[in-house]
């Protein structure tokens, strides 16, 4: 049998006219809820236009029309066989107070295993230091951490003049960006099955190891506690993050004791991965602010006691955060 | 869902119904990216220049927000775009590609952000070599990113409403005269060889015109040979026009006695 196409367009076209509107308009207001009369004729639609479709490649192969309608059913499949919730209007604040320390904690798993990475990086870069003094040449990524810290401690300390004046803000920007990118980069590594974004976390704790060993031993770690801590409480943490979700892409790739195809696996962790990075992002905003503006400033302009306590409250006011923070929301919704 | 070797995904929903989605190529994929990028390079470029105007107030300032402005432009604008643009940068619009969920469901924003930031991986070593390998070994043509974020970049559908009137309609018809051959001519003509004329009408104005001339004599006789007219009402009818009243007879049922 070969359909009559002309009276077929004649009957089926004001139908497909219908559908096209009503996608167009649920594309110029994706917000807006249908009623269900509304609902039940946009599904009657759909499922005309697809039972057209099949009429065309069963009887007659036009590839015109069947391109329109392939088109037309495609749109109108992902409207209504979506079953995720559509996103609604976001509350930033609510977002950040909320929905990122909750989707922390969903995955603690993750974290732990960035931390327990992160410090056998620091645990190899510190025994590194002390057992082979001429590696910290080879580990230290910057020219002014391979200086002996005693003679930094004295020249940071003596100095009169401020080498950030009027670059504060600047020095700042590039710090935030920079560590930004760290943890992006941290991240996305976990599509090498975690491969990378180990890597890297065992590389930034080897070098966090090494300096902290290497000032200890040298008997400035207040300096370096004062110098390190107030943005480094919030910094590292940040890093970590990265590394979390990293970790959780990487675990929905390989899928242990998950029988979910892995489409579904990384279809469900896509909000988490963008909560956890976005979340990271905005906490390294404000270490990269406290870099510039405090971290870099030492005894006498500021006391290393002040910036030590400055440093451990920010970091008992994180961990409380990511730990209570929204668990009464939380509480409700289940 | 299943894979056609036509660089097509081709999708079943839970009703049966088959429907195909053209995936996009590297090649393609590359040209758009390329697109964006200079589009990148000028929005930096400008906002640059309108910085420097900001320079006169504050040198410090006009750094600091340049600085973040590149990062906000370079990281936000593939997400922005695809976004506002449901699955579309300006790279995509011009090569007529978009962003798709690989179910064919509706683009989540998380889906964008994903994809976006796997980028990262993708540009190493450098030009995309990551990603591009991965694009050509995935069988949907898919990057690190896409496959992360379960997406897909596929060819724009044509969605204009088509029009056969122009095609079957209003021309005199002269195998119309004879219904009994015309009603044979229908019995006998498979689907597919219908298809096969309807797409070459369809199609005529892209070939050469040495290969029209060859398709279309051969199907006209592929159909003198199903059911033969008399000579009065073929006579003076080439090849094209014999093909063209065959398949108005095949997809037109109304009969018309001109």
């Amino acid at each position: 049998m070969i359909l009559d196409l002309t009276r077929f367009l004649a009957e089926e076209r004001k139908h497909w006219t219908e559908l096209e509107a009503t996608l167009d308009r649920i594309d110029r207001n994706p917000d807006q809820r249908m009623q269900l009369t509304e609902l039940l004729k946009f599904h009657e639609l759909y499922e005309r236009a697809s039972a057209d479709l099949a009429k065309i490649e069963t009887f007659a192969s036009e590839p015109e029309i069947r391109r329109y309608l392939e088109g037309l059913v495609a749109r109108a499949y992902s409207e209504i066989h979506e079953t995720r919730e559509k996103q609604t209007r976001l509350n930033p604040w609510r977002w950040f107070v909320e929905r990122f320390p909750q989707t922390f904690r969903r995955h603690l798993g993750p974290f732990w295993l960035a931390l327990a990475v992160t410090i056998a990086g620091c645990v190899f870069g510190g025994v590194a230091i002390r057992i082979d003094p001429e590696a910290k040449q080879v580990i230290m990524p910057f020219p002014g951490l391979r200086d002996d810290p005693s003679e930094r401690v004295r020249r940071e300390e003596s100095s009169k003049e401020d080498r950030l004046a009027g670059h504060k803000s600047t020095f700042a920007a590039q710090l935030m960006t920079h560590n930004t990118q760290v943890a992006i980069f941290t991240m996305a590594l976990g599509i090498t099955w975690g491969a990378g974004t180990m890597i890297t976390l065992f590389y930034n704790g080897v070098i966090l190891g090494a300096v902290a060993v290497d000032y200890v031993y040298a008997g400035q770690a207040r300096f370096l506690l004062g110098w390190l801590l107030p943005h480094g409480a919030i910094e590292i943490p940040a890093i970590l993050l990265g590394g979390q979700a990293g970790f959780l892409l990487a675990s929905a790739l390989i899928g242990w004791g998950s029988r979910k195809p892995r489409r579904q696996r990384l279809r469900e962790i896509a909000p988490d991965l963008t909560t956890i990075i976005f979340g990271a992002g905005i906490l390294l905003i404000w270490a990269g602010i406290v870099e510039s503006f405090l971290s870099q400033y030492h005894q006498p302009v500021i006391p290393y006691a002040l910036k030590i306590a400055f440093g451990a409250t920010e970091l008992v006011a994180l961990t409380l955060f990511l730990a209570r923070s929204g668990a009464a929301a939380e509480k409700r919704t289940k | 869902m299943r894979y056609a070797r036509t660089n097509t995904l081709l999708l079943r929903t839970p009703e049966g119904i088959v429907f195909s989605l053209p995936l996009a190529g590297p090649v393609s994929r590359f040209l758009a990216w390329g697109v964006d990028a200079a589009c990148i390079v000028a929005a930096t470029s400008l906002l640059h220049e309108f910085i420097g105007l900001l320079g006169n107030i504050s040198a410090g300032l006009a750094d600091t927000v340049y600085v973040i402005a590149y990062f906000v432009i370079s990281i936000g604008y593939g997400i922005a775009c695809e976004w506002y643009w449901r699955g579309q940068t300006i790279g995509k619009r011009v090569l007529k590609l978009r962003v798709m969920d690989a179910q064919a469901l509706r683009l989540d924003f998380s889906q964008i952000v994903v994809r976006n930031l796997l980028r990262f991986v993708d540009l190493l070593p450098g030009l995309y070599l990551v990603g591009g390998t991965a694009c050509v070994l995935s069988r949907r043509f898919q990057r690190l990113g896409d496959l992360a974020a379960n997406t897909i970049v596929v060819r724009n559908q044509e969605t204009a409403q088509p029009n056969l009137e122009q095609l079957l309609g209003g021309k005199f018809n002269s195998l119309l005269e004879y219904r009994h051959l015309t009603a044979r001519l229908r019995q006998r003509t498979s689907p597919q060889a219908a298809a096969v004329a309807l797409d070459a009408l369809l199609r005529r104005d892209e070939l050469e015109p040495q290969a029209r001339l060859q398709l279309f004599a051969g199907l006209a006789d592929h159909f003198r040979s199903l059911v033969e007219f008399p000579m009065e009402a073929v006579e003076q009818l080439s090849d094209e026009q014999y093909v063209r009243n065959v398949t108005e007879i095949l997809y037109r049922r109304t009969e018309r006695t001109n």
